[in-house]
């Protein structure tokens, strides 16, 4: 670690550390990061905690700017950041979301086992590549009206639903049942309908991805059973968001948001993190326009739920039902959301900033479906395509420190264009193939972008989670199949 | 003669950096267009059969940066068209009219490369130093 940042930093415990509001002039609160002595080395290497700095100075941030364990170098806001601002006097940033609005994961059932499926998994993969449209250009097959689109933006993954693409449990396993209110369809730019019309079930690019897995590892036997995960039971796992309807509405915004923080006087030490009042004309319109996005995703998903259980059906002769090809939950990690949480002692309605940071609450919390109310709420944590990711469960601790929040992923760890030098020339592709792992990309040079060297160890990212209680552990997951725009 | 080249990328943890050059404003605006295409496909088997009128307004340069790649972006994915050749015919720093030469989006013969979701207003610069133009901005991957 760059010695600047050892003497900044006070050790709280193995796990935390506290950035002191007096590290930069204009920080409101302090920061809070979780991580052990190595995940903090080389989250010092970039940006990332610079970020969790400036993060601070934004108008109404109550407690804390906090920082997850895969945190890594965004723009504004930290990848793994999470602010909570208060309604009266705080704003809202759209960095602090993303432009990719809703960017969520989402996870589904089998009742196979790694051997049943081991015979099918090259045509699983290529029938899954052919229905789940990915990578540059792609289209859905379904072309929205004007009017379709203004519904999915008010209604979310119901809307699907409604159509036949899922079921009633869907949106009671999804959260905010796959519908985030106050979305008007008015505050969106023409060109993000634009954008949107033909990209509703699409996965998308970069890091996005479809993958079918095995159930490894089981830490936690009560939750697992809760969430009906059992050892060796093949599962779908797969992470995208709104497209670029999303980020239209995102990039539209900031310079909107440019414009009312001057209007507002908001000094900010670096312009993505422009915003306005949570009560002002631009804030409430950035929030209308943003749940329409989140909506947006949430369809998106459904879709792409629907067409992976159709492609299994087809590749496997059996029905939906017969494959048990039930959701165990889809949680959102690019968002911002008014939530209740008690602050010093009292209750407070505040606005949620996760950005690349997942949901996390705790058993009991009534956000938490009834049929997992006892452990909590899933926490799904992507890793990376060559080792495995992980089912995780929200704590009370959670919600008493980071407002019900934890990590999204595993982080990168190298840029892509060190990832890119430092694996040239290695068949990223055969060697997955080589372990046993069915690969489908369109565009294998790239793969090296994405490749396990290229992310943090998840495994080390859960530790700390599991460690410092803002979440435990559930189960392993490791990839069989793998699809990738 | 310069040595820099016209436009190169930086590394960024998660995301892509690009610095585009030029002897005015409007030769690092059209590099940094080209920039931004060559993260996306092969730059040199995209064939100018399409053109398009791109008119933008800002604030101020940065911004007008920003709009200029953002409006691109936009038009290249609701068109479905990439392009490789830029030619700018008026800019001021707060308004820009120039035209995108290029083709519909070819998987065969364009090799796809990245998706550039947005463009980013982090480390965003456009400023002079002896006598080149420089534009600097981040992608979203």
């Amino acid at each position: 670690m760059s010695k600047g940042w050892l003497s900044i930093l006070e050790k709280v415990d193995d796990y935390r550390w506290r950035l002191p509001a007096t590290y930069k002039a204009g920080m409101r609160v302090p920061g809070l990061i979780y991580a052990d002595e190595r995940l903090l080395r080389t989250m010092a290497e970039d940006q990332a905690l610079q970020q969790v700095a400036n993060v601070a100075f934004l108008p109404g941030i109550v407690g804390w700017s906090l920082a997850m364990p895969d945190i890594h170098w965004g723009y504004g806001f930290p990848i793994g950041g999470v602010a909570a601002m208060r309604l009266n006097g705080g704003v809202v940033s759209p960095g602090g979301v993303g432009f990719d609005i809703n960017c969520g994961a989402r996870l589904l059932r089998t009742n196979l086992t790694e051997a049943e499926a081991q015979p099918y998994l090259g045509r699983l993969a290529d029938q899954l590549f052919h229905d789940v449209p990915s990578g540059l250009g792609a289209h859905g097959p379904l072309s929205l009206s004007d009017r379709e689109l203004d519904d999915i933006m008010v209604r979310g993954a119901a809307w699907m639903v409604e159509r036949g693409h899922g079921t009633a449990d869907d949106l009671e396993t999804t959260e905010s049942h796959g519908c985030l209110a106050g979305a008007d369809p008015s505050t969106v730019s023409r060109r993000a309908r634009e954008r949107g019309h033909e990209q509703v079930g699409t996965l998308g690019a970069g890091n996005h991805f479809l993958e079918v897995e095995a159930v490894e590892a089981i830490y936690d036997a009560a939750a697992a059973q809760a969430f009906g995960l059992s050892m060796g039971q093949v599962v779908v796992s797969f992470h995208c968001g709104s497209r670029g309807f999303g980020h239209q509405v995102c990039q539209d915004y900031l310079e909107v948001m440019e414009k009312a923080s001057r209007q507002f006087e908001i000094v900010l030490p670096d312009r993505q993190l422009a915003c306005a009042p949570l009560d002002s004309k631009p804030g409430k319109d950035y929030l209308a326009a943003m749940a329409s996005a989140a909506n947006f995703a949430w369809a998106n998903r459904q879709a792409i739920a629907h067409w992976t259980r159709q492609a299994f059906a087809r590749v496997l002769g059996r029905s939906v039902e017969e494959l048990g090809m039930t959701q165990v939950y889809d949680v959102a990690h690019n968002i911002a959301k008014v939530e209740e949480h008690r602050v010093a002692g009292q209750s407070m309605r505040l606005c949620v900033h996760r950005k690349g940071a997942t949901r996390a609450f705790p058993p009991g919390h009534a956000e938490v479906p009834p049929r997992y109310r006892t452990v909590g709420q899933p926490v799904l944590v992507p890793g990376d395509m060559g080792r495995y990711s992980y089912v995780c469960v929200g704590t009370e601790r959670a919600m008493a420190e980071t407002w019900g929040s934890t990590c999204h992923g595993a982080g990168r760890l190298q840029s892509r264009g060190a990832a890119k030098r430092s694996l040239q020339g290695v068949d990223i592709a055969g060697g997955l193939e080589r372990r046993g792992i069915v690969v489908r990309v369109r565009n294998r040079a790239l793969l090296a972008e994405e490749a396990s060297e290229a992310y943090k160890d998840v495994a080390a990212v859960v530790e700390v989670l599991d460690r410092a209680g803002i979440s435990r552990k559930v189960a392993r997951l490791r990839p069989l199949a793998v699809i990738k725009g | 003669m310069r040595e820099e080249p016209p436009f190169e990328t930086f590394d960024h943890t998660a995301d892509v950096g690009i610095i585009a050059r030029g002897m005015d404003l409007a030769e690092a605006f059209a590099n940094a267009a080209k920039a931004m295409f060559s993260l996306m496909v092969d730059l040199d088997r995209v064939e100018p059969r399409e053109e398009r009128r791109i008119e933008v307004e800002a604030d101020d340069r940065e911004s007008l940066l920003v709009d200029w790649l953002a409006e691109l972006l936009y038009v290249s994915e609701v068109d479905n068209l990439v392009f490789s050749h830029f030619e700018v015919d008026e800019i001021s720093d707060t308004r820009m009219v120039a035209w995108a030469y290029g083709e519909p989006l070819d998987l065969e013969r364009h090799n796809p490369k990245l998706m550039v979701k947005a463009v980013t207003r982090h480390m965003l610069q456009v400023a002079q130093a002896d006598g080149v133009w420089q534009a600097r901005v981040i992608l979203d991957i």
